[in-house]
C-alpha cells in the first residue's frame, strides 16, 4: 500500500499522535468540565457542613466522612486477604490445580459488574446476617470487589521479585517467613501499593455496590452499623433526583480531586520509596 | 578438633529422574582451600549447594549417601537448615546486594539469627568489613545503597556479609566469573587471609585461579569425581588422564 517507508513511517507516526492525543483530551475534558461546573460550588462552608434538606443546601461533610469510612474499612479487610493469598499463592505452594483454580476465581470475581456485589452484599450482610444499611456491610461488601485486584497485583509484585534475592536471604540461614517478610515483601511493596491505590479509586467512586449495602443516610456515621452515604451515592442521588444540580457537581468535583491527589501522593510516595535504594 | 571438617560418602544428588552427583567420596581439610574445578554440567555447584542443603529449594531434589560436617550427617532429620546455613555462608556468581544499604546488607544474617544490640551489630560490621578489606572504601557511606558499589566491591561485600554470621565453612560459587583482573586479585588476597580461620570451598571455572588460591583441587566431570589432590600435582602430574586434557584446555 505505502511504498516509501519514510511515508508510512509518518503516517503512522500521525495516527499514533492522533489516537495519544484524543486519549489526553477526553481526560482533560470531563477533569475540565466537572472543575468549572464545580469549582464554584466549593468552599470550606460546603466541604465542613453536613447536606440541608436531602442535599439541596448545605455541604457534603457527612458524605466525605462515608466515603473515608467505608474505604478505609474495605482496605482493612481486603488488603490482608488479598496480600496473604498473593503470599500464599506464590510463595508456599507450586503452581497446581488448586492454584489456578484460585486464580481463575479471582480474575472471574474482577469481571464481575459491580451491582452484582452490591445485590450480593444486600443479600448476605444486610438481611441475612442482619447487619442492615451499614458501614460494615458496605465495607465488606466493597473488600470482596476490590480483592482480585489485591491478589492479582500483588502477586505479579511479589513475582517480580528476583528469585536470586530469595536464595541469598536462605542462603543466610532466615526461616521462610523471615525471608517472605524482609526481602521479598519490601521489594514487592512498590508494586503491592499500586494495587491498593487502584482499589481506593475504586471504592472511591463505587456507587452501585455501596448503595445496597450502606444505604444512604445523611447523618455522620457513628459506628459500623450505622448507614452512610459516600460522595459517589450523594452525586448520584442529587443528579438523578433533580435535587440540586450545582451541589451534585460540587460534589463530583471533590471526588475527582480526591481521586487526583491519592494518585499523585501515591506516586511520589512510591518514587521516593525507589530512589530510596537504587 | 578433627582435622577433617567435611566428609562426603558415596554421596548422590538428584533431579528428578536426572543424576546430578554421583557417589562422592571426598574430604575436606580444616583451614585449607579446596578448589573445585569442571566444565559447567560437571556438578560443582551442585556439589557446594549440597553443603548448605541450598538445592533444598529447588522442587523434586533428593540425596543418597552421606555428607558430614564436624561429625554430623547434614541430611539427618532434625539438623537445623538455618543453622546449617550461617555455619556455611555461600558467595553467589554474581554479587547480589540486597537492596538496601550496606550496613543493613551485613546486619541482615545476624539480625535475622536474632541479635539487636546495636554496639554488637556495629562492630560485625566494622570487623567483617575490615576482613575483606573494602572498610576503608566505605566506611564513610556505610548508610547508602549496596547497589551503588562497584562489581568488585559488591561482591567483598557478599563474602563480608556472611563473615557477619561468623561461619566455619566460606563456599564460593565462581565468585570472580563477572569481576576485573584486580578485582579478582583483591578477592584472592582476601581468601589467602581468610583461610586463617576458616575453611574455604571455592568453585572455579577458572582453571588458573583454583592453581593460584587452593590448597588442594578437586576436578568434577559429569557429575563424579575424577580427581583430588595437592594443587601442584593436579596441575603438574595428574593421575588421571582426562583431568590432564581439562587443565590443559583440550576440552570443556
Amino acid at each position: 500500500m505505502f511504498t516509501n517507508p519514510r511515508i508510512e513511517q509518518k503516517i503512522i507516526l500521525g495516527i499514533l499522535w492522533t489516537f495519544t492525543a484524543i486519549t489526553v483530551f477526553i481526560l482533560l475534558f470531563i477533569i475540565f468540565y466537572i472543575l468549572q461546573k464545580g469549582l464554584p460550588v466549593i468552599s470550606y462552608k460546603f466541604l465542613l457542613t453536613n447536606p440541608i434538606d436531602m442535599g439541596k443546601s448545605g455541604g457534603i461533610f457527612s458524605t466525605i466522612i462515608g466515603t473515608i469510612t467505608l474505604t478505609f474499612g474495605a482496605l482493612l479487610i481486603a488488603t490482608p486477604l488479598g496480600v496473604g493469598t498473593a503470599i500464599y499463592l506464590t510463595e508456599y505452594t507450586r503452581e497446581n490445580k488448586f492454584t489456578r483454580i484460585v486464580k481463575f476465581g479471582s480474575e472471574c470475581l474482577a469481571g464481575i459488574p459491580s451491582i452484582i456485589f452490591g445485590l450480593f452484599g444486600f443479600i448476605l450482610f444486610v438481611i441475612k446476617l442482619q447487619f442492615g444499611w451499614s458501614i460494615l456491610s458496605g465495607s465488606l461488601t466493597l473488600s470482596f470487589m476490590i480483592l482480585p485486584t489485591i491478589i492479582r497485583t500483588s502477586e505479579e509484585a511479589i513475582k517480580s521479585v528476583p528469585y536470586i534475592h530469595r536464595e541469598v536471604s536462605y542462603s543466610l540461614g532466615t526461616t521462610k517467613w523471615q525471608t517472605v517478610t524482609r526481602v521479598v515483601l519490601p521489594s514487592a511493596l512498590p508494586g503491592i501499593m499500586t494495587g491498593i491505590i487502584l482499589s481506593i479509586g475504586r471504592s472511591v467512586g463505587e456507587t452501585a455496590a455501596v448503595i445496597f449495602t450502606a444505604g444512604s443516610a445523611l447523618r455522620i456515621p457513628t459506628s459500623l452499623f450505622s448507614s452512610s452515604r459516600t460522595m459517589a451515592v450523594h452525586f448520584y442521588i442529587l443528579a438523578r433526583e433533580g435535587i440540586s444540580m450545582p451541589n451534585a457537581y460540587g460534589t463530583a468535583a471533590v471526588l475527582v480531586i480526591t481521586i487526583l491527589i491519592i494518585n499523585i501522593a501515591a506516586y511520589l510516595l512510591m518514587n521516593r520509596f525507589i530512589k530510596k535504594y537504587s | 578438633m578433627d582435622t577433617i571438617a567435611i566428609k562426603a560418602e558415596n554421596f548422590s544428588h538428584f533431579f528428578g529422574q536426572c543424576q546430578t552427583l554421583k557417589n562422592i567420596n571426598l574430604e575436606v581439610q580444616r583451614n585449607e582451600i579446596l578448589g573445585i574445578i569442571g566444565p559447567s554440567g560437571s556438578g560443582k555447584s551442585t556439589f557446594l549447594r549440597s553443603l548448605n542443603r541450598l538445592n533444598d529449594l529447588i522442587p523434586y531434589s533428593r540425596v543418597e549417601g552421606s555428607l558430614t560436617i564436624d561429625d554430623k550427617n547434614i541430611y539427618a532429620a532434625g539438623t537445623s537448615i538455618t543453622e546449617l546455613r550461617r555455619k556455611l555462608g555461600i558467595v553467589f556468581a554474581t554479587p547480589v546486594p540486597l537492596p538496601r544499604s550496606i550496613y543493613e546488607n551485613i546486619i541482615f544474617g545476624p539480625k535475622m539469627a536474632g541479635v539487636r544490640d546495636k554496639k554488637t551489630l556495629d562492630k560485625l560490621v566494622r570487623q567483617s568489613l575490615e576482613d575483606t578489606a573494602i572498610w576503608e572504601e566505605v566506611k564513610d557511606r556505610l548508610h547508602t545503597s549496596a547497589l551503588k558499589l562497584s562489581g568488585g566491591q559488591q561482591q567483598r561485600l557478599c563474602i563480608a556479609r556472611i563473615l557477619a554470621l561468623k561461619p566455619d565453612f566460606i563456599l564460593l560459587d565462581e565468585p570472580c566469573s563477572g569481576l576485573d583482573p584486580i578485582s579478582t586479585m583483591k578477592i584472592e588476597e582476601s581468601l589467602r587471609m581468610l583461610k586463617k580461620h576458616y575453611t574455604i570451598i571455592i568453585v572455579t571455572n577458572n582453571t588458573k585461579q583454583a592453581a593460584r588460591v587452593a590448597d588442594r583441587t578437586a576436578f568434577f566431570l559429569n557429575g563424579e569425581l575424577i580427581e583430588i589432590g595437592l594443587t601442584e600435582k593436579i596441575f603438574t602430574v595428574p593421575k588421571e588422564q582426562r583431568t590432564n586434557d581439562y587443565i590443559s584446555g583440550r576440552f570443556g
